[in-house]
């Protein structure tokens, strides 16, 4: 039986397992997300959030995901069908798509494109089709209107995002997304410390292109009803949300790859080994986080009201004991093991820390109007992310050329941006306060 | 090697297919999505040419950018209208003339090159790393000629917005 799986054999059996696994796993995230985003909210509300469905509404995407699929599906009469039909599906298979070049840990990748970035970029770009077809094709002006505003943010905000992501592609000097992880392990620091204003200039960008609030425009429900997805109902609008949330995790993704070391352990370049092992402390962190949670949730299974909410919670302690179980053992595995499944953890756990400043933001800052996000990509974002790597790309430079240490070029660069961005505020400022007389 | 072989011909009758439809259909968001789909196929087309980075261009400046500008200006247009003027140009004698030069282009092509419908494999298996490859070439041997193109582009820019600004 072994010799039939040869290398070549595994190079091809690999990759559509581990696409069936994110295929098969990412609506299950989705779901956990949106409980996730409703606790976070409820939290910063002081409220407790769905508490009915499982314990401490563990169970309550499950119900979600049911309900939505048993609604009634409807396509209004003037729509234009095969559009309408078409939409969602773009809009999530462009999403799921672009997952094929992420590595989540060093083991756990589809494909190692060496334009993997870019390829990443290209096909979440394309899932801006999936919004506008869907607005134009259901035929009413609050989609329509939705859509439109979809475009013109999308159009805006990738130029400064991307603009962003090649600060620190500079400093990667590659656009294969593992090479990107691996020069971050080389040169022993990740590089949001490099560019930390290409991080909050890309950071803002995905917000913006996620179309999540506080640049939700497109779905503004006081003005547009839900934006492009008002005549969506049943599964195509679940669809459109599974779309919305896996490109959530995929913006997540890119920056912790580019910015936050992918999935490198916080200072992965020193190794300091537990006296008499090959353990070392830090690798031994991940499971003793899990086995906290798993305690913690044995801690609150008794105390659950219904005795099959005891259960659930008994079960998800269990899990988390599981997971932890699995994060010990890799300890002893060989470094490849270890490496995969502690890569793996890291990963998820950078993109649930992004994801919760999306949540933050969400409940934080008040929804811009349609002329001020306009206003802040166009006279901000993209001269900010122009001058910052242009400083970035001098500060390289003269690295490079002078030998000066890359710690202290970068933090001059920093300073020269920084000066820039308190002098485009304060321009815009300026502008603003004044009413606009256009032509006059 | 058929298996290359096979690809290319499903991204060029896709293309091919995608674009006749392109031009036929009377509403213009439906030719817009198949030109999308035409533009799609052409970047299957230099993938299979391992030129992976022409790939990625074409979709992120074409697909990603130009067309999503296009259809943004035709949703802005009112349809109704548009769908009850003449969809063509009359020219028709014009255009026979131009396709006839074209088909007759296209057969010599074929009849100088290869003969078989599955050609043997022309593109080596590991090319350098073409991203580099088309930097190199970009900034280094035709810098002069790119930077005029750029300038030229920006010129084109700025005059868009001084034009479309109502009173400068």
């Amino acid at each position: 039986m072994s010799h039939f799986i040869t290398p070549s054999i595994m190079r091809l059996v690999l990759p559509v397992l581990y696409a069936v696994v994110i295929v098969a796993v990412l609506p299950l995230l989705a779901g956990y997300i949106v409980l996730m985003e409703r606790k976070v909210m409820a939290d910063m509300q002081a409220r407790l959030g769905p508490m009915r469905v499982g314990p401490h509404g563990l169970l309550q995407p499950i119900a979600d995901a049911v309900k939505l699929l048993l609604k009634e599906d409807i396509i209004p009469e003037k729509a234009d069908r095969l559009l309408f039909w078409l939409a969602p599906l773009v809009s999530v298979t462009m999403a799921l798509l672009a997952y094929a070049a992420l590595p989540i840990g060093p083991a756990f990748q589809i494909a190692d494109l060496n334009i993997g970035l870019l390829f990443i970029l290209a096909v979440s770009s394309l899932g801006i089709y999936g919004i506008v077809l869907g607005g134009w094709a259901s035929n009413s002006h609050y989609s329509l209107l939705g859509a439109l505003r979809s475009a013109a943010q999308l159009v805006s905000y990738e130029t400064a995002a991307g603009l962003g992501l090649i600060s620190a592609l500079l400093l990667a000097g590659s656009l294969s997304m593992r090479d990107i992880v691996i020069a971050q392990y080389d040169q022993g620091m990740w590089f949001i410390f490099y560019v930390p204003i290409g991080f909050f200039i890309y950071m803002v960008g995905s917000i913006a292109e996620t179309n999540r609030a506080p640049f939700d425009l497109p779905e503004a429900e006081s003005e547009l009803v839900a934006g492009y997805m008002t005549e969506y109902s049943g599964f195509r609008w679940s669809l459109y949300f599974l779309a919305e949330y896996a490109n959530m995790i995929i913006v997540a993704g890119i920056a912790t790859t580019l910015f936050l070391g992918g999935w490198l352990r916080p200072f992965a370049s020193f190794h300091d080994h537990l006296p008499g092992t090959p353990i070392e402390l830090l690798d031994a962190l991940p499971s003793l986080l899990v086995l906290g949670v798993a305690a913690y949730c044995f801690f609150l299974a008794p105390k659950q009201p219904v005795k099959i909410q005891k259960l659930v919670m008994a079960l998800v302690g269990g899990l988390c004991l599981a997971i932890a179980g699995i994060l010990a053992g890799s300890l002893f595995a060989s470094p490849a093991v270890l490496q995969g499944v502690h890569g793996a953890f890291w990963f998820m756990a950078k993109v649930f820390a992004y994801l919760y400043c999306f949540l933050w933001f969400r409940f934080t800052f008040p929804r811009y109007r349609f002329d001020q996000l306009m206003r802040l990509g166009w006279r901000f974002l993209i001269p900010l992310a122009l001058v910052n790597l242009i400083t970035m790309a001098t500060a390289l430079l003269i690295s490079r050329e002078w030998g000066w240490s890359l710690r202290i070029t970068s933090i001059l660069a920093i300073v020269v941006t920084l000066a820039v961005a308190m002098w485009l505020a304060k321009n815009d400022q300026v502008d603003s306060a004044v009413p606009v007389a256009e032509g006059e | 090697m058929v298996l290359n072989s096979i690809l290319f011909y499903f991204f060029a009758a896709l293309a091919v297919g995608s674009a006749i439809l392109m031009v036929t259909r009377r509403n213009v968001v439906h030719g817009a999505v198949y030109l999308i789909t035409t533009l799609l196929a052409t970047a299957g087309v230099f993938l299979l040419l391992q030129a992976e980075f022409l790939f990625i261009v074409q979709v992120i400046l074409y697909v990603g950018g130009i067309m999503v500008l296009f259809i943004f200006v035709i949703m802005l247009v009112n349809l109704d209208i548009s769908l009850l003027q003449y969809q063509f140009n009359r020219q028709r004698f014009v255009a026979a003339v131009l396709a006839l030069a074209l088909g007759a282009q296209i057969f010599l092509a074929i009849k100088m090159g290869q003969k078989s419908l599955f050609p043997q494999a022309s593109v080596p298996e590991i090319l350098p790393k073409n991203t580099e490859a088309v930097a190199d070439a970009l900034f280094g041997h035709f810098m002069l000629p790119f930077e005029i193109a750029s300038i030229l582009l920006l010129v084109a820019m700025i005059g868009a917005v001084v034009m479309a600004k109502r009173r400068v």
